[in-house]
Protein backbone atom coordinates (compact mmCIF):
# COMPACT_ATOMS: atom_id res chain seq x y z
CA UNK A 1 0.00 0.00 0.00
CA UNK A 2 1.30 3.45 -0.81
CA UNK A 3 2.08 5.88 2.00
CA UNK A 4 -0.48 8.27 0.57
CA UNK A 5 -3.19 5.64 1.01
CA UNK A 6 -2.56 5.33 4.72
CA UNK A 7 -4.98 8.08 5.73
CA UNK A 8 -6.96 8.72 2.52
CA UNK A 9 -7.83 12.18 1.23
CA UNK A 10 -9.34 14.17 -1.62
CA UNK A 11 -8.72 17.86 -2.26
CA UNK A 12 -9.77 19.92 -5.28
CA UNK A 13 -9.63 23.61 -6.15
CA UNK A 14 -11.31 25.41 -9.04
CA UNK A 15 -11.13 28.85 -10.56
CA UNK A 16 -14.18 30.99 -11.25
CA UNK A 17 -14.81 34.58 -12.26
CA UNK A 18 -12.97 36.70 -9.65
CA UNK A 19 -13.49 33.91 -7.15
CA UNK A 20 -12.17 30.47 -6.35
CA UNK A 21 -13.43 27.37 -4.55
CA UNK A 22 -11.46 24.78 -2.61
CA UNK A 23 -13.01 21.56 -1.32
CA UNK A 24 -11.94 18.46 0.53
CA UNK A 25 -13.41 15.31 1.98
CA UNK A 26 -13.69 14.84 5.76
CA UNK A 27 -12.54 11.31 6.46
CA UNK A 28 -9.52 10.46 8.55
CA UNK A 29 -8.67 6.77 8.48
CA UNK A 30 -5.93 4.36 9.42
CA UNK A 31 -5.80 2.17 6.32
CA UNK A 32 -9.29 0.71 6.14
CA UNK A 33 -10.59 1.81 9.54
CA UNK A 34 -12.21 5.25 9.86
CA UNK A 35 -11.22 7.12 12.98
CA UNK A 36 -12.67 10.60 12.37
CA UNK A 37 -15.32 12.10 10.11
CA UNK A 38 -14.56 15.77 10.61
CA UNK A 39 -10.87 16.09 9.76
CA UNK A 40 -9.82 19.57 8.62
CA UNK A 41 -7.70 19.36 5.49
CA UNK A 42 -8.18 22.91 4.28
CA UNK A 43 -6.74 25.71 6.35
CA UNK A 44 -6.85 29.47 6.02
CA UNK A 45 -3.54 31.28 5.77
CA UNK A 46 -5.13 34.69 5.40
CA UNK A 47 -8.51 35.98 4.22
CA UNK A 48 -7.72 35.47 0.55
CA UNK A 49 -5.40 32.45 0.72
CA UNK A 50 -6.24 28.85 1.55
CA UNK A 51 -4.15 25.72 1.51
CA UNK A 52 -5.51 22.17 1.34
CA UNK A 53 -3.11 19.37 2.18
CA UNK A 54 -3.65 15.71 1.22
CA UNK A 55 -1.56 12.73 2.21
CA UNK A 56 -0.19 11.55 5.54
CA UNK A 57 -2.23 13.34 8.22
CA UNK A 58 0.66 13.92 10.61
CA UNK A 59 2.67 15.68 7.89
CA UNK A 60 -0.46 17.65 6.91
CA UNK A 61 -0.67 19.10 10.42
CA UNK A 62 3.09 19.66 10.83
CA UNK A 63 3.43 21.33 7.45
CA UNK A 64 0.42 23.54 8.13
CA UNK A 65 1.91 24.69 11.43
CA UNK A 66 5.27 25.43 9.75
CA UNK A 67 3.58 27.44 6.98
CA UNK A 68 1.44 29.48 9.38
CA UNK A 69 4.62 30.25 11.35
CA UNK A 70 6.47 31.45 8.24
CA UNK A 71 3.49 33.50 7.11
CA UNK A 72 3.13 35.19 10.49
CA UNK A 73 6.83 36.12 10.42
CA UNK A 74 6.32 37.52 6.90
CA UNK A 75 3.35 39.57 8.10
CA UNK A 76 5.39 41.01 10.95
CA UNK A 77 8.30 41.92 8.70
CA UNK A 78 6.41 43.16 5.62
CA UNK A 79 3.24 44.46 7.36
CA UNK A 80 1.04 42.88 4.72
CA UNK A 81 -0.36 39.50 3.65
CA UNK A 82 1.58 37.21 1.34
CA UNK A 83 0.53 37.05 -2.28
CA UNK A 84 -0.59 33.58 -3.43
CA UNK A 85 2.26 33.26 -5.94
CA UNK A 86 4.82 34.09 -3.27
CA UNK A 87 3.22 31.63 -0.87
CA UNK A 88 3.35 28.91 -3.50
CA UNK A 89 7.07 29.52 -3.96
CA UNK A 90 7.53 29.37 -0.17
CA UNK A 91 5.74 26.01 0.07
CA UNK A 92 7.72 24.69 -2.89
CA UNK A 93 11.01 25.70 -1.25
CA UNK A 94 10.03 24.16 2.11
CA UNK A 95 9.09 20.88 0.40
CA UNK A 96 12.19 20.75 -1.84
CA UNK A 97 14.44 21.31 1.15
CA UNK A 98 13.38 17.79 2.21
CA UNK A 99 14.00 16.35 -1.28
CA UNK A 100 15.61 13.12 -0.05
CA UNK A 101 13.33 12.57 2.95
CA UNK A 102 10.15 14.36 1.97
CA UNK A 103 7.01 15.43 3.77
CA UNK A 104 4.50 12.86 2.59
CA UNK A 105 1.77 15.27 1.54
CA UNK A 106 0.65 17.15 -1.54
CA UNK A 107 -0.59 20.71 -1.11
CA UNK A 108 -3.28 22.49 -3.09
CA UNK A 109 -3.01 26.26 -2.81
CA UNK A 110 -5.81 28.63 -3.77
CA UNK A 111 -5.92 32.39 -3.38
CA UNK A 112 -7.02 35.72 -4.77
CA UNK A 113 -4.11 37.78 -5.98
CA UNK A 114 -3.83 41.37 -7.17
CA UNK A 115 -6.96 42.72 -8.86
CA UNK A 116 -8.86 39.80 -7.30
CA UNK A 117 -7.48 37.45 -9.90
CA UNK A 118 -7.85 33.85 -8.66
CA UNK A 119 -4.73 31.72 -8.39
CA UNK A 120 -4.56 27.95 -7.88
CA UNK A 121 -1.70 25.53 -7.86
CA UNK A 122 -0.77 22.09 -6.64
CA UNK A 123 2.55 20.42 -5.94
CA UNK A 124 3.88 16.92 -5.62
CA UNK A 125 5.50 15.93 -2.34
CA UNK A 126 8.87 17.49 -3.26
CA UNK A 127 7.60 20.87 -4.38
CA UNK A 128 7.19 20.64 -8.17
CA UNK A 129 4.68 23.43 -8.78
CA UNK A 130 1.87 22.83 -11.20
CA UNK A 131 0.00 26.02 -12.01
CA UNK A 132 -3.32 25.55 -13.71
CA UNK A 133 -5.87 27.93 -15.06
CA UNK A 134 -8.89 25.74 -14.43
CA UNK A 135 -8.67 23.17 -11.63
CA UNK A 136 -6.19 21.21 -9.55
CA UNK A 137 -6.69 17.97 -7.65
CA UNK A 138 -4.80 15.88 -5.13
CA UNK A 139 -5.29 12.87 -2.86
CA UNK A 140 -6.26 9.20 -3.18
CA UNK A 141 -9.33 10.12 -5.23
CA UNK A 142 -7.24 12.24 -7.64
CA UNK A 143 -7.76 10.01 -10.69
CA UNK A 144 -11.55 10.18 -10.37
CA UNK A 145 -11.30 13.89 -9.60
CA UNK A 146 -9.33 14.51 -12.80
CA UNK A 147 -12.07 12.86 -14.81
CA UNK A 148 -14.98 14.55 -13.02
CA UNK A 149 -13.42 18.03 -13.19
CA UNK A 150 -12.49 17.70 -16.88
CA UNK A 151 -16.10 16.91 -17.66
CA UNK A 152 -17.81 19.39 -15.35
CA UNK A 153 -15.55 22.44 -15.45
CA UNK A 154 -16.53 25.55 -17.39
CA UNK A 155 -14.46 28.73 -17.46
CA UNK A 156 -15.71 31.98 -15.83
CA UNK A 157 -18.33 30.54 -13.50
CA UNK A 158 -19.93 32.73 -10.84
CA UNK A 159 -19.70 31.76 -7.15
CA UNK A 160 -23.01 29.87 -6.95
CA UNK A 161 -22.40 27.80 -10.06
CA UNK A 162 -18.78 27.22 -9.05
CA UNK A 163 -19.91 25.88 -5.68
CA UNK A 164 -22.35 23.48 -7.35
CA UNK A 165 -19.75 22.27 -9.84
CA UNK A 166 -16.97 21.67 -7.33
CA UNK A 167 -19.33 19.93 -4.91
CA UNK A 168 -20.69 17.60 -7.57
CA UNK A 169 -17.18 16.82 -8.82
CA UNK A 170 -15.92 16.11 -5.29
CA UNK A 171 -18.84 13.96 -4.18
CA UNK A 172 -18.98 11.92 -7.38
CA UNK A 173 -15.23 11.25 -7.19
CA UNK A 174 -15.05 10.28 -3.54
CA UNK A 175 -17.97 7.91 -4.05
CA UNK A 176 -15.60 5.90 -6.20
CA UNK A 177 -12.81 5.88 -3.61
CA UNK A 178 -12.96 3.77 -0.48
CA UNK A 179 -10.45 5.82 1.43
CA UNK A 180 -12.03 9.26 1.17
CA UNK A 181 -15.50 10.64 1.67
CA UNK A 182 -17.81 11.05 4.64
CA UNK A 183 -19.11 14.38 3.38
CA UNK A 184 -17.35 17.38 1.98
CA UNK A 185 -16.03 20.72 3.16
CA UNK A 186 -16.18 23.52 0.59
CA UNK A 187 -14.89 27.09 0.79
CA UNK A 188 -15.99 29.54 -1.91
CA UNK A 189 -14.07 32.81 -1.68
CA UNK A 190 -15.02 36.02 -3.47
CA UNK A 191 -13.44 39.43 -2.84
CA UNK A 192 -16.18 40.26 -0.32
CA UNK A 193 -16.86 37.10 1.61
CA UNK A 194 -15.81 33.55 2.45
CA UNK A 195 -18.61 30.99 2.25
CA UNK A 196 -17.89 27.76 4.10
CA UNK A 197 -20.28 24.88 3.47
CA UNK A 198 -20.39 21.34 4.77
CA UNK A 199 -21.86 18.86 2.32
CA UNK A 200 -23.93 15.78 2.96
CA UNK A 201 -22.42 12.77 1.24
CA UNK A 202 -22.45 9.01 1.46
CA UNK A 203 -21.22 7.82 4.85
CA UNK A 204 -19.52 4.70 3.70
CA UNK B 1 15.66 32.40 19.26
CA UNK B 2 16.73 28.78 18.94
CA UNK B 3 13.24 27.59 17.86
CA UNK B 4 13.21 29.67 14.68
CA UNK B 5 16.69 28.45 13.76
CA UNK B 6 15.38 24.87 13.64
CA UNK B 7 13.07 25.68 10.76
CA UNK B 8 15.73 26.72 8.22
CA UNK B 9 19.00 24.78 7.77
CA UNK B 10 21.98 26.96 8.73
CA UNK B 11 23.62 27.14 5.31
CA UNK B 12 20.73 26.36 2.92
CA UNK B 13 20.75 23.13 0.93
CA UNK B 14 18.92 19.90 1.71
CA UNK B 15 17.72 18.79 5.13
CA UNK B 16 17.66 15.07 5.88
CA UNK B 17 15.81 14.96 9.19
CA UNK B 18 12.76 13.07 7.94
CA UNK B 19 14.80 10.31 6.23
CA UNK B 20 14.88 7.98 9.23
CA UNK B 21 11.12 8.18 9.68
CA UNK B 22 10.45 7.64 5.98
CA UNK B 23 12.78 4.60 5.97
CA UNK B 24 10.89 3.18 8.93
CA UNK B 25 7.59 3.62 7.07
CA UNK B 26 9.02 1.94 3.95
CA UNK B 27 10.20 -1.01 6.00
CA UNK B 28 6.70 -1.36 7.43
CA UNK B 29 5.53 -1.95 3.89
CA UNK B 30 4.37 1.48 2.79
CA UNK B 31 5.55 2.42 -0.68
CA UNK B 32 7.37 5.67 -1.23
CA UNK B 33 5.47 8.37 -3.15
CA UNK B 34 5.91 8.83 -6.86
CA UNK B 35 7.13 12.25 -7.94
CA UNK B 36 5.93 14.44 -10.77
CA UNK B 37 8.03 13.55 -13.78
CA UNK B 38 8.21 15.32 -17.06
CA UNK B 39 8.29 12.28 -19.40
CA UNK B 40 9.16 14.67 -22.13
CA UNK B 41 10.66 15.38 -25.44
CA UNK B 42 13.15 18.25 -25.32
CA UNK B 43 15.33 19.31 -28.25
CA UNK B 44 17.78 21.99 -29.26
CA UNK B 45 19.54 22.91 -32.44
CA UNK B 46 22.03 25.50 -33.65
CA UNK B 47 20.97 27.45 -36.72
CA UNK B 48 22.61 30.22 -38.71
CA UNK B 49 22.06 33.06 -36.22
CA UNK B 50 21.74 31.27 -32.89
CA UNK B 51 19.99 28.49 -31.01
CA UNK B 52 16.42 27.13 -31.09
CA UNK B 53 15.11 25.12 -28.13
CA UNK B 54 11.88 23.13 -28.17
CA UNK B 55 9.85 21.14 -25.65
CA UNK B 56 6.48 19.42 -25.28
CA UNK B 57 4.14 20.40 -22.40
CA UNK B 58 2.98 17.24 -20.64
CA UNK B 59 3.77 16.47 -16.97
CA UNK B 60 3.01 12.97 -15.74
CA UNK B 61 2.54 11.37 -12.33
CA UNK B 62 2.93 7.69 -13.04
CA UNK B 63 0.53 6.93 -15.89
CA UNK B 64 -1.69 9.96 -15.19
CA UNK B 65 -1.30 13.30 -16.95
CA UNK B 66 -0.99 15.78 -14.09
CA UNK B 67 -0.47 18.94 -16.14
CA UNK B 68 -1.52 19.28 -19.75
CA UNK B 69 0.31 22.53 -20.33
CA UNK B 70 3.40 22.86 -18.16
CA UNK B 71 6.47 24.96 -19.01
CA UNK B 72 9.63 23.01 -19.59
CA UNK B 73 11.80 25.74 -21.06
CA UNK B 74 13.30 27.57 -18.09
CA UNK B 75 14.86 31.01 -18.09
CA UNK B 76 18.49 31.10 -16.97
CA UNK B 77 19.71 34.47 -18.27
CA UNK B 78 18.46 36.89 -20.97
CA UNK B 79 20.63 35.05 -23.47
CA UNK B 80 20.45 31.52 -22.03
CA UNK B 81 17.49 29.14 -21.71
CA UNK B 82 17.40 25.55 -20.47
CA UNK B 83 14.93 22.72 -21.17
CA UNK B 84 14.49 20.17 -18.40
CA UNK B 85 13.46 16.50 -18.34
CA UNK B 86 13.26 14.09 -15.41
CA UNK B 87 11.84 14.81 -11.96
CA UNK B 88 9.99 18.13 -12.28
CA UNK B 89 10.95 19.46 -8.84
CA UNK B 90 14.64 18.78 -9.54
CA UNK B 91 14.68 20.50 -12.95
CA UNK B 92 12.85 23.54 -11.59
CA UNK B 93 14.95 23.84 -8.45
CA UNK B 94 18.28 23.34 -10.21
CA UNK B 95 17.53 25.80 -13.03
CA UNK B 96 16.20 28.42 -10.57
CA UNK B 97 19.28 28.04 -8.39
CA UNK B 98 21.75 28.37 -11.26
CA UNK B 99 19.75 31.27 -12.71
CA UNK B 100 20.15 33.17 -9.41
CA UNK B 101 23.85 32.34 -9.27
CA UNK B 102 24.27 33.63 -12.84
CA UNK B 103 22.48 36.86 -11.96
CA UNK B 104 24.78 37.46 -8.98
CA UNK B 105 27.77 36.66 -11.19
CA UNK B 106 26.55 39.21 -13.76
CA UNK B 107 26.36 41.86 -11.07
CA UNK B 108 29.87 41.03 -9.93
CA UNK B 109 31.51 40.93 -13.37
CA UNK B 110 29.32 43.50 -15.23
CA UNK B 111 29.28 41.19 -18.24
CA UNK B 112 26.67 39.03 -19.96
CA UNK B 113 26.63 35.43 -18.77
CA UNK B 114 28.32 32.78 -20.84
CA UNK B 115 26.73 29.40 -21.52
CA UNK B 116 29.87 27.62 -20.35
CA UNK B 117 29.40 29.25 -16.92
CA UNK B 118 25.87 27.90 -16.61
CA UNK B 119 27.11 24.52 -17.82
CA UNK B 120 29.82 24.29 -15.21
CA UNK B 121 27.54 25.39 -12.36
CA UNK B 122 24.92 22.82 -13.37
CA UNK B 123 27.31 19.92 -13.83
CA UNK B 124 29.09 20.58 -10.56
CA UNK B 125 25.80 20.52 -8.66
CA UNK B 126 24.46 17.40 -10.39
CA UNK B 127 27.72 15.45 -10.06
CA UNK B 128 28.00 16.22 -6.36
CA UNK B 129 24.60 14.56 -5.80
CA UNK B 130 25.72 11.53 -7.86
CA UNK B 131 22.60 11.39 -10.02
CA UNK B 132 20.09 11.49 -7.17
CA UNK B 133 18.99 14.95 -8.33
CA UNK B 134 17.34 13.55 -11.41
CA UNK B 135 17.52 16.38 -13.94
CA UNK B 136 18.42 15.88 -17.61
CA UNK B 137 18.87 19.25 -19.31
CA UNK B 138 19.35 20.78 -22.74
CA UNK B 139 21.11 24.10 -22.27
CA UNK B 140 21.41 26.60 -25.10
CA UNK B 141 22.16 30.23 -25.69
CA UNK B 142 24.18 32.85 -27.50
CA UNK B 143 26.99 34.73 -25.81
CA UNK B 144 29.99 36.79 -26.85
CA UNK B 145 31.75 33.68 -28.16
CA UNK B 146 28.81 32.60 -30.34
CA UNK B 147 25.91 30.15 -30.13
CA UNK B 148 26.30 27.07 -27.89
CA UNK B 149 24.19 23.98 -27.22
CA UNK B 150 24.90 21.43 -24.49
CA UNK B 151 23.21 18.42 -22.95
CA UNK B 152 23.64 17.61 -19.26
CA UNK B 153 22.87 14.18 -17.83
CA UNK B 154 21.67 13.58 -14.24
CA UNK B 155 25.04 12.21 -13.17
CA UNK B 156 26.85 15.31 -14.32
CA UNK B 157 28.31 14.40 -17.73
CA UNK B 158 27.87 16.89 -20.56
CA UNK B 159 28.03 16.92 -24.35
CA UNK B 160 28.42 19.83 -26.74
CA UNK B 161 26.46 19.26 -29.93
CA UNK B 162 25.01 21.02 -32.98
CA UNK B 163 21.63 19.35 -32.34
CA UNK B 164 20.46 17.44 -29.27
CA UNK B 165 17.44 15.66 -27.85
CA UNK B 166 16.67 14.39 -24.31
CA UNK B 167 13.81 12.74 -22.45
CA UNK B 168 11.66 9.71 -23.12
CA UNK B 169 10.78 11.02 -26.58
CA UNK B 170 14.42 11.67 -27.50
CA UNK B 171 14.68 8.76 -29.93
CA UNK B 172 11.61 9.87 -31.86
CA UNK B 173 12.90 13.43 -32.05
CA UNK B 174 16.48 12.41 -32.87
CA UNK B 175 15.30 10.40 -35.88
CA UNK B 176 13.77 13.58 -37.33
CA UNK B 177 16.94 15.58 -36.66
CA UNK B 178 19.26 12.95 -38.12
CA UNK B 179 17.21 12.83 -41.29
CA UNK B 180 16.67 16.54 -41.85
CA UNK B 181 19.31 18.60 -40.02
CA UNK B 182 21.88 20.52 -42.00
CA UNK B 183 24.23 23.34 -41.07
CA UNK B 184 23.26 26.95 -41.74
CA UNK B 185 19.50 26.59 -41.38
CA UNK B 186 17.48 29.79 -41.50
CA UNK B 187 15.21 30.81 -38.62
CA UNK B 188 12.01 29.55 -40.23
CA UNK B 189 13.56 26.28 -41.36
CA UNK B 190 14.96 25.75 -37.88
CA UNK B 191 11.63 26.43 -36.16
CA UNK B 192 9.86 24.09 -38.58
CA UNK B 193 12.38 21.32 -37.93
CA UNK B 194 12.20 21.71 -34.13
CA UNK B 195 8.39 21.69 -34.24
CA UNK B 196 8.46 18.55 -36.36
CA UNK B 197 10.84 16.81 -33.97
CA UNK B 198 8.72 17.68 -30.91
CA UNK B 199 5.56 16.58 -32.73
CA UNK B 200 7.15 13.23 -33.51
CA UNK B 201 7.84 12.90 -29.76
CA UNK B 202 4.29 13.98 -28.87
CA UNK B 203 2.62 11.52 -31.18
CA UNK B 204 4.94 8.52 -30.76
CA UNK B 205 5.99 8.70 -27.11
CA UNK B 206 3.40 8.22 -24.39
CA UNK B 207 5.34 10.28 -21.87
CA UNK B 208 5.15 13.41 -24.05
CA UNK B 209 2.08 15.20 -25.30
CA UNK B 210 -0.03 18.33 -25.62
CA UNK B 211 1.56 21.40 -27.18
CA UNK B 212 4.90 22.53 -28.60
CA UNK B 213 6.88 25.32 -26.90
CA UNK B 214 9.73 26.96 -28.80
CA UNK B 215 12.42 29.41 -27.76
CA UNK B 216 14.60 31.19 -30.35
CA UNK B 217 17.78 32.81 -29.01
CA UNK B 218 19.89 35.03 -31.23
CA UNK B 219 22.57 37.59 -30.50
CA UNK B 220 21.01 40.26 -28.34
CA UNK B 221 17.46 38.91 -28.63
CA UNK B 222 15.33 36.01 -27.46
CA UNK B 223 11.79 35.00 -28.36
CA UNK B 224 9.82 32.61 -26.20
CA UNK B 225 7.00 31.20 -28.35
CA UNK B 226 4.80 29.61 -25.70
CA UNK B 227 2.35 27.09 -27.23
CA UNK B 228 3.73 27.69 -30.72
CA UNK B 229 1.72 24.74 -31.97
CA UNK B 230 -1.32 23.10 -30.40
CA UNK B 231 -1.80 19.83 -32.25
CA UNK B 232 -4.06 18.35 -29.55
CA UNK B 233 -6.98 20.66 -28.84
CA UNK B 234 -10.00 19.56 -26.79
CA UNK B 235 -12.69 18.84 -29.32
CA UNK B 236 -15.25 17.09 -27.20
CA UNK B 237 -16.43 19.99 -25.07
CA UNK B 238 -20.16 20.45 -25.26
CA UNK B 239 -21.14 24.09 -25.67
CA UNK B 240 -24.10 23.68 -23.31
CA UNK B 241 -21.81 22.62 -20.45
CA UNK B 242 -22.73 20.19 -17.73
CA UNK B 243 -26.14 20.48 -16.12
CA UNK B 244 -26.75 18.85 -12.75
CA UNK B 245 -30.10 17.19 -12.17
CA UNK B 246 -29.91 17.19 -8.38
CA UNK B 247 -28.45 19.97 -6.26
CA UNK B 248 -25.92 19.04 -3.57
CA UNK B 249 -27.32 18.79 -0.06
CA UNK B 250 -25.74 21.25 2.31
CA UNK B 251 -25.64 20.55 6.02
CA UNK B 252 -24.18 23.78 7.28
CA UNK B 253 -23.29 27.18 5.80
CA UNK B 254 -21.07 29.78 7.39
CA UNK B 255 -20.57 33.14 5.66
CA UNK B 256 -17.72 35.37 6.78
CA UNK B 257 -17.95 38.84 5.26
CA UNK B 258 -14.58 40.33 4.47
CA UNK B 259 -13.63 43.92 4.95
CA UNK B 260 -12.91 45.93 1.84
CA UNK B 261 -9.20 45.88 1.09
CA UNK B 262 -8.11 49.47 1.54
CA UNK B 263 -4.87 50.83 0.15
CA UNK B 264 -3.28 53.18 2.65
CA UNK B 265 -0.74 55.50 1.12
CA UNK B 266 1.38 57.25 3.66
CA UNK B 267 1.13 60.97 3.16
CA UNK B 268 4.10 62.41 4.86
CA UNK B 269 6.53 65.20 4.44
CA UNK B 270 9.92 64.71 2.91
CA UNK B 271 12.73 64.58 5.40
CA UNK B 272 14.64 67.76 5.79
CA UNK B 273 18.21 68.21 6.88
Amino acid sequence: MSIFEYNGSAVVAMVGKNCFAIASDRRLGVQLQTIATDFQRISKIHDHLFIGLSGLATDVQTLYQRLVFRHKLYQLREERDMKPETFASLVSAILYEKRFGPYLCQPVIAGLGDDNKPFICTMDSIGAKELAKDFVVSGTASESLYGACEAMFKPDMEAEELFETISQALLSSVDRDCLSGWGGHVYVVTPNEIKEKILKGRMD
Amino acid sequence: MSQSAVDVPPKGGFSFDLCKRNDMLTQKGLKAPSFLKTGTTIVGLIFKDGVILGADTRATEGPIVADKNCEKIHYMAPNIYCCGAGTAADTEAVTDMVSSQLRLHRYQTSRDSRIITALTLLKKHLFSYQGHVSAALVLGGVDITGPHLHTIYPHGSTDTLPFATMGSGSLAAMSVFEAKYKEGLTRDEGIKLVAEAICSGIFNDLGSGSNVDICVITKGNNEYLRNYMEPNPRTYVSSKGYSFTKKTEVLLTKITPLLERVEITEVGEAMEE
